[in-house]
């Protein structure tokens, strides 16, 4: 056999890895700088850009999709040309996918702290942006099938099934999730409503987690870690078992983030199932990963990059089996919209996502440059800052959590909530968020350790060249199978039927839970009280969206007493008919808003997005200043944003979209006027009348401006269903 | 809530195909993914895994 030489592509590695190192410090400092707005609300008063609303995206997407991004693709593209004994198929398509990649990540530093965003959570990005997504990720998919094509090594090692499941079924949830009409170059409505929408998000968002932040860390692990440990995987078997598994029924778990919302029963309950079953898998790929270490466990007390392995693959043990009982519904019940999510989602990212990637960068740099890390002193002071960083940003979290629950439930004797005022369980959980913050900072700074070692080290050693490697060429033995072949064999050495196998099981799953919640139309029980809102609602709800408002507070009141005193009637599917898209959320840093509309009058709103502590002592809301700022709102798209919603089913008749600007000024009119009941409105509305015309400025009107839209959309919030209510009464 | 859900699953025709199908299509995968797995030579698993270190 003739050997063949060639060059491993290490550059294309080094730029991802180095762009995982920007990144992760960018997408770890803005979660610093959430942290402290728990702590100090109004640290960036008055910049609109700076808010927590529109950081918190920031924060994830960056997180999620620049720093372990950018990790996932420097460990592909370092372990698949070894796993084939090939170069990566087209370099200019490496260098696209890399640039590609790294401009998107730029558009979303850009876009988001501007306020286009769709409100869907870690799909915030706007219609062009995905756009871009989607075509820099066929890009990446095409260059690993052609590598994959080109190879020197027949079969396919299961790091590489990862790898294809996570390019197949990222492309299908990115599609389905993003499906938006749009109405100008940076705004678009979801296709779905409500119910089908909420569906469809989580199906996205769970299985973003599956796929991104999973499926492709698994597959590193089945090859860093057998690399570092030098010897194979415990058990090859297992990982088949864990591989078909995990794509078969991860897919179907989405539900659990909907539990006792107004998410048809059978879909919650599938959600559940599916969830408690996916501890097998995931438990499998653990224990196979740390069982690889078997008999070399003394080098976990000298290597950091092993250490980085073990508790990386503990804390994928930890959120794989909280995960499943946060998915029950008892206990759902207990944690969502509490503290406890983010201690577990921060258990995956911090530990098993971070410390993989830490882990892999150590190992990873120091070969490439041919030498040694500059300091292994310094990777173990990392390790042990980064492992105490996330004991003390978890911790807090878990007991705020339980603390909000249990005071959020509390009754008195004489049945009246005896935390009735929300505020009390944001005061009662200040120091736990003071906590996290320095557990927060000091996973930072071990971060920006790793950074200093990274750079020693890169001067110190050779500059990174792509690596000479010989291989002999892959005969050509046909497509069928050979003589005494088995079936299996033959199929891991097919890249293309595997990948379609693969995506046979992920559909599955998918296709079950959201084709009859979408066609079954009797699934969403309409309500004749439900109207569309109006144009000015309608702008006000978007604004509601631009603010990021959904990051901390829901509008989905789950059917418990201690909710329906506190909130309201419990959410109905009929309600949200006409929400394109749906804004449940998934967290209460604030009070739920479904039924805010007529709890209070004009003015308190006025006054409370103005100062939201001259109100709320003690509230942790930033204000809304650049809402009441001298300038109108953009009332250009609202014809054309009515025209969208008919096109996407909502009844809008012709008569009200010709007439909606003249409706939203009238609206806003009559809130102007109720605004000027209060005494105090009156007096510092003259007062900024005179102070705009002494510095010559045309003076806007408040109805024009942006804070009266958002009013009538919150004083709208749920009162479709009190109608309803009085009217039975009366 | 849980009647509106319950009379729609009645609805459907044939809707008790639905529990058989399904554990039909996971009684399937799973059996079918334990055979895969115990078919395999001893000596060609210790091939494959051994992939990551030999490059």
């Amino acid at each position: 056999m003739e050997m063949q030489q060639f060059y491993y592509d290490n550059k294309i590695v080094k730029k991802f890895i180095y762009a995982t190192i920007v990144f992760g410090v960018v997408g770890m400092l803005v979660g610093l700088i959430l942290a402290f707005m728990f702590l100090f609300p109004n640290i960036t008063d008055g910049i609109s850009w700076l808010s927590f609303g529109r950081l918190r995206p920031l924060h994830t997407n960056a997180v999620i999709f620049a720093f372990v991004g950018n990790a996932m693709f420097a460990g592909i593209y370092y372990s698949l040309q070894r796993l084939l004994k090939a170069r990566m198929f087209n370099d200019f398509l490496s260098n696209l996918h890399f640039w590609g990649w790294q401009l998107i990540i730029v558009a979303a530093a850009i876009s988001l702290p501007l306020g286009y965003s769709t409100s869907k959570e870690y799909a915030e990005l706007e219609w062009p942006v995905d756009i871009a997504i989607a075509l820099i990720w066929v890009v990446f998919g095409i260059n690993m099938i052609g590598t994959i094509l080109k190879r020197r090594e027949r079969h396919l090692y299961v790091a590489i099934w990862f790898y294809l499941a996570t390019f197949v079924t990222v492309a299908v949830l990115h599609i389905f999730n993003s499906l938006e009409l749009p109405v100008s170059a940076m705004k678009s409505y979801s296709v779905y409503a409500g119910v089908q929408d909420a569906l469809v998000q989580w199906w996205y968002g769970h299985n973003a987690v599956a796929f991104f932040l999973t499926t492709p860390f698994l597959g590193l692990m089945y090859y860093f870690v057998p690399k570092v440990a030098n010897r194979p995987v415990y058990s090859y078997r297992l990982s088949i078992v864990h591989f078909w598994s995990l794509i078969f029924i991860y897919i179907w778990a989405g539900p659990h983030h909907l539990l006792y919302s107004a998410l048809p029963t059978w879909a919650q309950n599938l959600g559940v199932v599916f969830s408690i079953m996916l501890i097998a898998p995931s438990w499998g790929g653990m224990i196979n990963g740390l069982l690889t270490l078997r008999g070399v466990w003394d080098k976990v007390r000298t290597e950091p990059v092993l250490k980085f392995f073990v508790v990386a693959i503990t804390g994928y043990g930890m959120a794989t089996f909280e995960g499943p009982m946060l998915s029950l519904k008892n206990v759902n019940a207990i944690a969502h919209y509490t503290d406890w999510i983010i201690a577990h989602v921060h258990v995956g990212a911090l530990a098993w996502n971070g410390f993989m990637a830490f882990g892999m960068i150590y190992w990873l740099i120091p070969r490439m440059t041919k030498g040694t890390l500059f300091s292994t002193k310094l990777a173990n002071f990392h390790f042990w800052i980064g492992t105490l960083g996330i004991i003390l940003y978890t911790l807090p979290m878990y007991v705020a959590g339980f603390t909000q629950a249990s005071m959020w439930k509390q009754f008195n004797p004489d049945g009246t909530l005896t935390y009735g005022n929300f505020l009390e369980t944001v005061k009662e959980i200040m120091p736990m968020y003071a906590m996290r913050a320095v557990g927060g900072t000091l996973y930072l700074i071990g971060m920006l350790v790793l950074v200093y070692n990274i750079i020693q080290t890169v001067r110190a050693n050779a500059k990174i060249e792509d690596e000479l490697a010989e291989a002999p060429e892959l005969q050509k033995i046909g497509n069928g199978r050979i003589k005494g072949e088995k079936y299996h064999t033959w199929l891991e050495r097919r890249p293309i039927q595997m990948t379609i196998f693969a995506v046979v099981a992920i559909l599955i799953g998918g296709i079950v839970q959201i084709v009859p919640t979408i066609m079954v139309k009797s699934n969403i029980p309409t309500i004749a009280s439900v109207k569309p809102y109006s144009p000015l609602e309608l702008e006000g709800r978007d604004l509601y969206i631009r603010e990021g408002c959904v990051g901390c507070h829901s509008q989905s009141v789950r059917p418990f007493r201690s909710e329906v005193e506190r909130y309201g009637p419990q959410s109905k599917a009929g309600e949200f008919v006409y929400d394109h898209p749906f804004l449940w959320g998934s967290k209460r840093t604030g009070p739920d808003l479904l039924r805010e509309g007529g709890k209070y009058n004009d003015n308190w709103h006025f006054n409370h997005f103005w100062n939201p502590q001259s109100i709320s002592t003690g509230s942790i809301m930033p204000s809304y200043k650049w809402l009441f700022d001298n300038k109108p709102l953009d009332i250009s798209l609202t014809e054309k944003k009515m025209k969208a919603m008919v096109t996407l089913g909502v009844p809008y008749t012709e008569a009200q979209v010709a007439n909606g600007l003249k409706d939203l000024r009238t609206q806003a009119i009559k809130i102007e006027e109720s605004l000027k009941n209060d005494s105090d409105f009156v007096k510092s509305y003259e007062e900024s009348k005179k102070k705009a015309a002494a510095k010559g400025e045309a003076f806007v009107p408040m109805n024009e401006r942006e804070i009266v839209a958002l009013i009538a959309y919150v004083q709208r919030l749920g009162t479709d269903i009190k109608v309803k209510i009085t009217l039975k009464n009366k | 809530m849980l009647e509106q859900i319950k009379h729609n699953m009645e609805n459907i025709a044939g809707v008790a195909i639905y529990p058989i199908l399904s554990l039909l299509i996971f009684f399937t995968f799973f059996i079918g993914l334990g055979l895969w797995v115990y078919t395999y030579k001893k000596d060609k698993i210790k091939e494959l895994s051994n992939m990551p270190l030999n490059d």
